[in-house]
C-alpha cells in the first residue's frame, strides 16, 4: 500500500512536470521542470530499492548534465529563442512516432499476462526491511561479466573528452 | 480515504523515529548555525584586535537570536524585473539540498536519520551538490548583471572543484572498501589508524576543495564584494537572504562531517582500540569541568549582576554535561556488573562528543583560513583547481591503489601500512609539483606574449 502511494506520487510528478517541460515558453522554466522529472524518476528508483541507481541518477543527470544545460541556457540570448516558432513542421512526424510508441508499449502490456516468456519479465520484489547491497552488486557485474562493454564505454567517453578539449583549444 | 489513512498510519509506524529526528534537526540547525556565526564574528574580532558583538546578552551571547528576529521581520523585496517563481524557488532549493544531505550523515553510532544507508557517503555528496541549482537559478532570476556573474562564477567553481573532491573521497574509500558510513568508521577501528594518516594527500585535496565548494574565503569569489556587490545574493534580502546564509553554513557542517567520517575517524576517540590509553575517556568530562572552572574564575570580572549570573549558569551547564560524559566511564568502576548496561550509552554519548568536537575543529580551521589568507583572483582559482588539484588527486588515486596492492602483498596492517602509503604520498606530491612548474613556465611564456583577460572563466 505504502509502496503504491509513493510510486503514484513520484509517477505523477514525473509525468506532469515532463508535460510542463515541453509546453513552457521560457527555457529556464523548462529546465527546472526537467530537473523535477529527473528527481521524481530517481524517487521511483528508490521506491524500487535500487538506491545506487537513485543516487547515480541524481549525481549524473541532475547534478552534472542539468547544471551544464542551465549554464548554456543562461548564456544564450533567450529573447531570440522566444520569438521563434516552436513546433515547426514536426507535428505529423511527432504524431506518427507517438502513435507507434504507444502501440508498442500497449502490445507489451497486452502480452505480459497472456503468453509466458513474452512481454515484461515479472521479477520478484526486493525485501522491504533489508535493502540489497546495491553498490557492490553493480560493481561486481560491471567488473566481471560486463568488463569489455564497460571498458569500451570508458574509452568512448575519454575520446569525447579529449575531443572537447582539442576543439576548445583551437579557438584561442 | 480509508486506504490513505491506513497508509499514513503504516508510514508513521515504520518511520516515526527518522521523522522525529528530521524535525528536530530542521528546528535546531538554524540555532546552531546562528551560534557558528557568532563564534566566527568573535574569532574575527579577536584576530583584528576588537571585541566583536558585546551588546545583546553577556559577551553578545544572544546576538544570533536578535539577528534572526531582525531578518524575519525585514521587508521582503522582490525586484520588478525578477522571475518571481524562480526567485522564490532558488533559496528553497539551496536550503533543501543542504538539509537533505544531513539525513545521510551519522553523528555518532546512534544518531543517523537514514539508518544503514548502503550508498551513505555517495548520498551525502550527491545531494549536497544539488545546492548549486539554488545559486545558479537565484543569480539568473534576479535579472541583474552582478547576480548573473556571481552565479556563473559559482557554478564554474563548484563544477571544477567537485572533481578534485570526488577523487579525494575515492582515495579514502579505497581504504574503507565500502560506502556505508558506519562501515567506514568500523573499517578505521579494524585498521587502528585514521585514513587521514594513510591518505594525507587526499585529505589535503579534500580540505582545499571543500573550502572552494562551500564558497568560503579565500575562495569566496561568487560573492566577492569588492567586484560583484554580493554575487548571486545581491538582490535577495531579509528572509530569503538568510536562507542562502543558512544553506552555506549547513553545507559547511556537511563537508566537515564527511571529512571527519572518512579521514578523521568519525566518532572514534584517538587510539580507539589501544587498551592502556583508555584513560583518554576521561578527557571530555575533564575538558567540560575545565571550561566550567574558567567561567567561575571569570565571574567576578563581569560588570553587571545579570552577566555574573549568566556566567554561573554557563558553568552549571558545563558541569551537567561533564557529569553526563563521566557517568558511563566511571560507573563500571563503581559497580562492575553495570558494564554491559552502560556500554550503549558510552558509545552514543562519547561518540557524539568526539564527532562534534572534530567537526567543530574542522570548521574552526575554515574560519582561521578566512581571516588569514586574502582572496584569490578568479583565473588563479581556476588554475589552482584544474592545473594543480585535479592532476594531484588523479595521480594520488593511482599511486594509493598501487600502495594498497603492495601493502596487501607484504601483509601490512594498521600503522605498518604507513610504510607503503607515505612513499605513495610523496610520489603523488612530486608529480603534481612537476606538473605545476611546467604549467607555470608555459603560463609565463603565454603571458609575455599577450595581455591576459582577468575575468575569463
Amino acid at each position: 500500500m505504502l509502496d503504491k502511494v509513493i510510486f503514484y506520487f513520484f509517477a505523477e510528478i514525473a509525468v506532469g512536470s515532463a508535460a510542463l517541460m515541453v509546453t513552457r515558453r521560457n527555457a529556464v522554466h523548462s529546465a527546472i521542470f526537467l530537473i523535477a522529472t529527473l528527481l521524481a524518476t530517481a524517487g521511483i528508483f528508490l521506491q524500487l530499492r535500487a538506491e545506487f541507481l537513485f543516487i547515480v541518477q541524481i549525481i549524473l543527470y541532475v547534478g552534472g548534465i542539468m547544471v551544464l544545460f542551465i549554464f548554456v541556457i543562461m548564456l544564450v540570448n533567450l529573447d531570440v529563442a522566444l520569438h521563434q516558432i516552436k513546433f515547426a513542421r514536426q507535428k505529423w512526424v511527432a504524431l506518427i512516432v507517438t502513435l507507434a510508441l504507444t502501440a508498442q508499449i500497449g502490445l507489451l502490456f497486452w502480452t505480459t499476462g497472456k503468453m509466458p516468456g513474452q512481454g515484461f519479465p515479472i521479477l520478484t520484489a526486493a525485501p522491504v526491511d533489508r535493502l540489497p547491497p546495491n553498490a557492490e552488486a553493480v560493481a561486481k557485474s560491471l567488473f566481471s561479466s560486463y568488463l569489455l562493454p564497460f571498458e569500451i564505454a570508458s574509452v568512448l567517453l575519454l575520446v569525447a573528452m579529449i575531443g572537447a578539449v582539442v576543439m576548445a583549444k583551437k579557438k584561442t | 480515504m480509508q486506504a490513505a489513512a491506513q497508509a499514513t498510519l503504516d508510514f508513521l509506524k515504520l518511520y516515526w523515529a527518522p521523522l522525529l529526528c528530521g524535525v528536530v534537526i530542521v528546528a535546531v540547525l538554524p540555532l546552531i548555525v546562528g551560534y557558528i556565526v557568532l563564534v566566527e564574528r568573535k574569532l574575527m574580532a579577536d584576530m583584528q584586535a576588537r571585541l566583536g558583538p558585546m551588546r545583546v546578552g553577556p559577551h553578545g551571547l544572544l546576538q544570533p537570536i536578535a539577528d534572526a528576529v531582525k531578518l524575519l521581520i525585514k521587508e521582503d523585496i522582490i525586484p520588478d524585473d525578477a522571475d518571481k517563481l524562480v526567485f522564490w524557488l532558488a533559496p528553497v532549493f539551496s536550503v533543501g539540498a543542504a538539509l537533505l544531505a544531513i539525513a545521510g550523515l551519522a553523528f555518532g553510532p546512534a544518531f543517523q536519520i537514514a539508518q544503514d544507508l548502503n550508498i551513505g557517503l555517495l548520498f551525502v555528496v550527491g545531494i549536497s551538490a544539488l545546492g548549486i541549482f539554488g545559486i545558479v537559478l537565484g543569480g539568473w532570476a534576479s535579472n541583474s548583471h552582478y547576480s548573473l556573474m556571481g552565479a556563473l562564477r559559482s557554478s564554474a567553481q563548484l563544477v571544477s572543484y567537485e572533481t578534485a573532491a570526488g577523487m579525494a573521497l575515492v582515495c579514502g574509500l579505497l581504504f574503507a572498501g565500502t560506502l556505508n558510513i558506519k562501515s567506514i568508521v568500523a573499517a578505521q577501528v579494524t585498521q587502528g589508524v585514521w585514513f587521514g594518516f594513510l591518505a594525507p594527500v587526499a585529505f589535503f585535496t579534500y580540505l582545499v576543495a571543500s573550502i572552494a565548494e562551500t564558497n568560503r574565503a579565500p575562495f569566496d569569489l561568487p560573492e566577492a564584494e569588492s567586484e560583484l556587490v554580493a554575487g548571486y545574493m545581491t538582490e535577495f534580502s531579509g528572509f530569503r537572504w538568510s536562507l542562502y546564509f543558512l544553506a552555506e553554513y549547513v553545507n559547511m557542517i556537511v563537508v566537515a562531517s564527511v571529512a571527519t567520517t572518512l579521514f578523521l575517524g568519525g566518532w572514534l576517540r584517538p587510539f580507539a582500540n589501544v587498551r592502556w590509553l583508555n584513560f583518554l575517556d576521561l578527557l571530555p568530562p575533564l575538558l567540560m569541568i575545565g571550561v566550567a572552572g574558567y567561567c567561575v574564575l571569570r565571574m567576578p570580572k563581569q560588570p553587571t549582576r545579570v552577566q555574573q549570573m549568566f556566567m554561573l549558569a554557563v558553568a552549571g551547564l558545563c558541569l551537567v554535561v561533564a557529569l553526563v560524559l563521566a557517568a558511563p566511564v566511571l560507573l563500571p568502576f563503581v559497580k562492575p556488573s553495570l558494564k554491559e548496561a552502560v556500554a550503549p550509552f558510552y558509545a552514543g554519548i562519547h561518540g557524539g562528543f568526539w564527532f562534534i568536537f572534530k567537526v567543530s575543529a574542522y570548521i574552526y580551521f575554515f574560519m582561521w583560513l578566512r581571516f588569514t589568507i586574502p582572496r584569490y583572483r578568479f583565473d588563479q582559482l581556476m588554475r589552482l583547481g584544474w592545473h594543480f588539484l585535479i592532476p594531484l588527486s588523479i595521480i594520488n588515486v593511482l599511486v594509493v591503489g598501487v600502495a594498497l596492492i603492495v601493502g596487501s602483498y607484504f601483509n601490512l596492517q594498521g600503522w605498518a601500512l604507513l610504510l607503503a602509503t607515505t612513499p605513495a604520498a610523496i610520489v603523488a606530491l612530486v608529480a603534481a609539483l612537476v606538473i605545476l612548474s611546467l604549467d607555470q613556465k608555459n603560463q609565463a611564456q603565454q603571458e609575455s606574449a599577450r595581455a591576459t583577460d582577468f575575468y575569463a572563466g
